[in-house]
């Protein structure tokens, strides 16, 4: 695929975000008039009620921009090592999801196996380094300059071995993650305000600290040192930084072992939510439109993306998809990200696509 | 070498599809029992326990009695990993191997089997699952589905809430929330729950979960804790039900009001909440633990000897005997095909015979073994299912114990349904073969 | 020595512009024809034409449709399964408001709904590129799959929640329902697959292909060149999800008969087409046949054609080895030849051209 794309039109930017606001303005207004014009009608199901359920229950709004928050972050983790991976080498990587799954499953099973719980971590994460080595050397420099869906189509290869091997080597049971080993907190915080309890769990407060140093260090990283400044020379031009001696074969190993510790760590949150098992992978998929609202090459984006789409699924759930029988946060990340879409093409936050003849 | 390693790999591939068109045929002197199971995949967690219980019973028949009648059984697994397609290419390949029986292990493959069957005659065993309405033997002879339907165990539900609440009716204006898969497996409880409702006074709540958020359930649970459902009622599965007792639990909702189908109790479904999850409920109808002559013997003649594919703390788990629970109505009704037809082999048709007169007694249970690990059995012409009793699991903290009485399903309400349901799937196929099997006029 | 064109001489332009140039590729053609048509039917037993080569056609069909839009217009969709449920439902909805007509007739027509769907959609393509578009696209994919569960009509209310598959029958013959013998299934299926074929080789050997192909090649050089891009896309979008709906109305009513239909038509199908079409080779159709026997067959073959070679492998070891192996075959074949099987193809033709005497 070329990066040529979408509109002719030089000021597309403001351009966008004027058509945005005024499409908003009109919409609300209508909703304002509809709602006055029947009380009792759908109009005023969706435009009035919700908001009169979160002004007399503002404990429940609070508890849901919460839980939104925090599958947010959950949700950036996974875009993270999606954004990492395309910004060094153009590569969509499917197999984010199965490596947090792998990465969670070689963590539990060595900690099973008796190898004490951080030493179990250190040689995970020595396994994540051994994966990218194994599939810079086997599948990447093979493949290198061929065109971004191939490299993507690669992926899925990786996405199929590393579901048998893994399955083969762990088995498909469901393990617990170790929390407690790990000094994960327990337990929830119970606050009680705003007439009622919203109540924050210790687990859910980790992980968003955890996650907030993590990508302050990748960004400092990324910022500050050589293999930073190298990296992001190879997401600028391939050409160009092989010419001044950087070496792309030792990024891609560098960017491919990043996106594991991340996978380890985003496996290790889901996980405690849950339990560790191959279900895990479908959670990855949650990632995809977080990644085309905050831009495929945007650290950032990924960030603000996860929030916007985290909170945004969880409210409209919430008090929206009752009205037509729930079960629409399968799909309602998706228009929310669509929408933003049709005003920036390249994301929130992606960079923008100039076009040339 | 390009081309070379090319026209090798073709060459091979040619090999392979030939092999698949020569697929083996059976030997005579066993009987060829093929069954559907799924270690791979998203549902592996609830599908390795009950398929390990499955094959190590008959593991077990063979090692300890040398098969059933004399005749060694051939029992073969064919993987699904939960997916219709492969499920529908086990179906042929059981079909090509003359199975006995077929046993679909998911809602989905039932579906597709039932069909099928009804053309190539062969018989379907669902064990409390797939498609309520087939428990109409005389609309589908060739699908059974005992001990009890997914309607009866709805039914068992309400009866239960009443039983905590203190009598039928006390059930008015209560709320009960249904947690379900959004798929047709998990809605199946749905209008039986809302014919109850309608019945005894109670709100049905329904919470949908997408197959793509099991293990993402926050938002649901900021809805259960909106409405303050007075039950809740989980027709998970996989990695639904773990999700679903941990979110229970962080969202203090009481968790001995949290009641799952059958299949919602695996122990590792349980264990993922911690010491909190003391009190989680799940229907039963089949005993946990291993203090069963039956599964005293599997860990002698199959485990002890590393036939097994469980590990030995995995034996005696609440799935893992229930596969045992299955592979025993497969056995048993094999035993009475003999009986009746005096074959020692036998053929599809005789196996369907054998399951519509399918009566284990309680002297009987005791005999094979399973006193006190499940309740009789009797399977009819017309009724193939039973409908028969279900009691309430509740987890101890580290096992399944049995948290109350055998409780009837409201089979007056339920068989009604079944009926009219399976008249109304019979006539929207179109063509439907008429039941032309005669009614076994013994026992 | 055989295949090369001399002597072959064209004494029109059509006959130079025609698809087949060759003679031997005409015999060629022929020969696999008659192999499905006769030899298939002959020497298959039931299982495999029932699990090998009706899921096959299927899904040759499926990447047809995509590769119509992947392929040839370089738009990227992972809404594909999707769109093969539109037209299942669709099809199923007219055989319960048409009965008496003829479920074939219903099958292409229940496609022009998935057409009109797959429009809808494609809207943003107007805007949207590249991979951005791919997700846009799976907006479809949730949405619909939501709807196939959630719209209680589009199952005819049944309980289950599942589609049945009415028997229907063709000149007295029971085509659908469980009473069609695999081999019927299998020659309707091939009927089906023949016609779409030749009808969407002639489309994108005319001129509706070649505004498709401009637009993929650079989409802003095609605008200036006079070629509209709404039309383009648009039409792409609608015979790319017509092929899809035809092909899903086929799954259900021809291979699964009947069912859960909505866990069939999941992302991880949409995934599965995408491969074959790019492992087959991105703008080709007999690619597309290439890539459809390779995902779709290939497991299957593995899975029960190892034990059947006696190779002991069972249950779950083979689905793990399976899987592996497919992996690692993607991979491998990636990297011999990235441009798909139908790349490799085209290099056996030409070096069969030159055979016995490259220089």
């Amino acid at each position: 695929m070329s990066d040529v794309a979408a509109q002719p039109a030089p000021n597309l930017l403001a351009n966008g975000w004027i058509k945005a606001g005024l499409i908003v303005i009109g919409l609300i207004a209508a909703a304002i008039v509809g709602a006055r014009l029947d009380p009792t009608g759908t109009i005023h199901a969706i435009f009035v009620d919700p908001f009169n359920q979160m002004a007399q229950a503002p404990d429940l709004l609070a508890q849901t921009i919460w839980e939104g928050l925090v599958s947010g972050v959950l949700y950036a983790l996974i875009a993270l090592g999606f954004v990492l991976i395309f910004k060094a080498s153009g590569v969509f990587n499917f197999a984010q999801g199965i490596m947090v799954v792998f990465a969670a499953l070689t963590l539990v099973g060595l900690y099973e196996k008796g190898v004490p719980a951080f030493l179990a971590v250190i040689l995970t994460l020595g396994v994540m380094f051994a994966l990218a080595v194994t599939i810079e050397r086997v599948v990447l420099r093979p493949l290198v300059n061929q065109p971004d869906i191939i490299l993507f189509m690669a992926t899925f290869g990786i996405t199929y071995f590393l579901i048998g091997f893994g399955e083969s080597v762990f088995g498909g049971s469901p393990k617990q993650m170790i929390t407690d080993q790990l000094y994960l907190p327990k337990g929830a915080i119970d606050l009680k305000i705003l007439g009622g309890i919203v109540s924050l769990q210790k687990i859910d407060i980790a992980a968003a600290i955890i996650a907030s140093l993590m990508i302050a260090v990748l960004a400092l990283f990324f910022q500050y040192t050589r293999i930073g400044r190298a990296l992001r020379a190879v997401a600028d031009s391939h050409k160009a930084a092989l010419s001044v001696g950087i070496s792309l074969n030792q990024i891609w190993v560098i960017v491919w072992f990043t996106a594991g510790i991340v996978a380890l760590i985003t496996g290790i949150m889901w996980g405690a939510r849950s339990d560790v098992s191959f279900a895990l992978e479908i959670v990855a998929l949650k990632a995809l439109p977080v990644l085309i609202l905050g831009g495929f090459t945007s650290i950032p984006g990924a960030i603000v993306g996860g929030l916007i789409i985290g909170i945004g699924e969880k409210l409209g759930e919430f008090y929206w998809g009752p009205l037509i029988g729930g079960g629409i946060e399968s799909w309602l990340a998706y228009f929310i990200a669509l929408g933003f879409l049709l005003f920036r093409p390249q994301g929130l936050f992606g960079d923008k696509i100039i076009e040339r003849i | 070498m390009k081309k070379s390693s090319i026209i090798r790999s073709v060459a091979l591939g040619a090999l392979l599809a030939a092999g698949a068109i020569a697929a083996p045929a059976n030997a005579q002197d066993t009987i060829y029992v093929a069954n559907n199971a799924y270690r791979t995949g998203p549902f592996s967690g609830s599908g390795i326990p009950i398929g390990d219980g499955m094959r190590d019973y008959f593991t077990m028949l063979n090692e300890r009695d040398g098969g059933i009648g004399g005749v060694r059984i051939n029992f073969e697994e064919c993987e699904t990993g939960y997916d219709t397609k492969k499920s529908i290419e086990c179906y042929e390949q059981a079909k090509a191997k003359n199975t006995v029986v077929y046993s679909p292990w998911s809602t989905g493959a039932t579906l597709a089997a039932i069909p099928r069957a009804h053309i190539d005659k062969i018989p379907i065993l669902s064990m409390a699952y797939g498609l309520s309405a087939s428990a109409d033997g005389s609309q589908f002879p060739w699908v059974f589905i005992p001990p009890l339907t997914y309607w009866d165990g709805a039914s068992i539900m309400v009866r239960h809430m009443a039983n905590e609440l203190g009598g039928m009716d006390k059930l008015k204006g209560k709320k009960l929330g249904l947690i379900h898969l959004d798929a047709p497996f998990g809605k199946e409880p749905i209008p039986v729950l809302e014919n109850l409702a309608k019945k005894y006074g109670f709100e049905v709540k329904l919470y949908p979960v997408a197959a793509a958020d099991m293990q993402n359930q926050g938002s649901l649970w900021l809805s259960i804790r909106r409405d303050r459902p007075d039950f809740l009622y989980n027709q998970g599965w996989g990695a639904m039900n773990p999700t679903a007792v941990k979110e229970a639990i962080k969202n203090n909702f009481p968790i001995g009001k949290l009641v799952g189908v059958w299949w919602a109790g695996g122990d590792d479904d349980a264990r993922a909440g911690g010491a909190e999850a003391k009190g989680y409920k799940s229907l039963n109808f089949n005993a946990a633990g291993t203090n069963f002559p039956v599964i005293q013997d599997i860990v002698k003649h199959v485990v002890e000897k590393g036939k097994s594919l469980a590990p030995k703390e995995k034996v005696g788990e609440n799935l893992y005997n229930r596969g045992v629970y299955n592979s025993m109505l497969v056995a048993e009704a094999i035993r009475n095909a003999q009986k009746l037809t005096g074959k020692k082999v036998i053929t599809g048709d005789d196996m369907r015979r054998g399951l519509e007169t399918l009566n284990v007694t309680e002297a009987r249970l005791k005999e094979i073994g399973m006193e006190g690990f499940a309740a009789p059995v009797k399977v009819s012409c017309a009724d193939h299912s039973g409908h028969h009793k279900a009691y309430v699991a509740e987890w101890d903290g580290t096992k399944w114990t049995k948290g109350s009485d055998w409780m009837e399903p409201l089979k007056e309400e339920v068989r009604p349904l079944i009926e009219a349901n399976a008249k109304d799937y019979v006539e929207k196929a179109g063509n439907w073969p008429k039941r032309t099997e005669s009614c076994e006029k013994s026992s | 020595m055989f295949y090369r064109e001399a002597g072959q001489y064209k004494t029109n332009y059509a006959a130079d512009m025609a698809v087949f140039p060759l003679r031997q590729d005409r015999i060629g053609l022929a020969v696999i024809l008659a192999i499905a048509l006769v030899g298939v039917p002959l020497i298959g037993n039931d299982f495999f034409i029932a699990s090998v080569m009706i899921p096959f056609l299927v899904f040759s069909l499926a990447a047809i449709g995509l590769n119509i839009l992947t392929g040839y217009t370089g738009l990227i969709s992972l809404g594909t399964a999707a769109f093969m449920g539109v037209g299942a439902y669709s099809c199923y909805k007219l055989t319960t408001f048409f009965p008496g007509v003829n479920i074939i007739v219903l099958i292409l027509v229940s496609g022009l709904f998935s057409a009109a769907i797959g429009v809808l959609f494609g809207l943003p393509s107007l805007r949207i590129k590249g991979f951005y578009l791919a997700v846009a696209t799976l907006a479809a994919q949730f949405f619909l799959q939501w709807a196939f569960v959630r719209v209680p009509w589009l199952f005819n209310y049944n309980a289950s929640g599942a589609i049945e598959v009415p028997q229907r029958t063709l000149f007295g013959l029971p085509i659908t329902g469980a009473a069609a013998t695999p081999e019927t299934r299998y020659f309707v299926c091939l009927g089906l697959v023949v016609v779409l074929t030749w009808f969407a080789s002639n489309l994108v050997h005319g001129k509706l292909g070649r505004s498709w192909m401009a637009v993929r090649d650079m989409d802003i050089a095609a605008e200036l060149m006079g070629i509209k891009l709404l039309n383009a896309k648009l039409t792409a979008f609608a015979v790319s999800s017509y092929f899809a709906g035809v092909a899903g109305a086929m799954m259900i009513f021809l291979w699964y008969g009947g069912g859960e239909a909505n866990d069939v038509f999941t992302i991880r199908l949409s995934f599965n087409i995408l491969f074959m079409v790019i492992i087959g080779g991105l703008g080709s159709l007999i690619g597309s046949f290439m890539g459809a026997a390779f995902i779709a067959s290939l497991p299957t073959i593995l899975k029960f054609g190892l034990p059947a070679l006696g190779v002991p492998l069972s249950g779950a070891t083979a689905e793990h080895v399976t899987f592996m192996l497919v992996g690692a075959l993607i991979i491998i074949f990636l990297i011999l030849e990235p441009h798909g099987l139908a790349r490799l193809w085209q290099i056996g033709k030409q070096k069969l051209r030159t055979w016995p005497f490259p220089y």
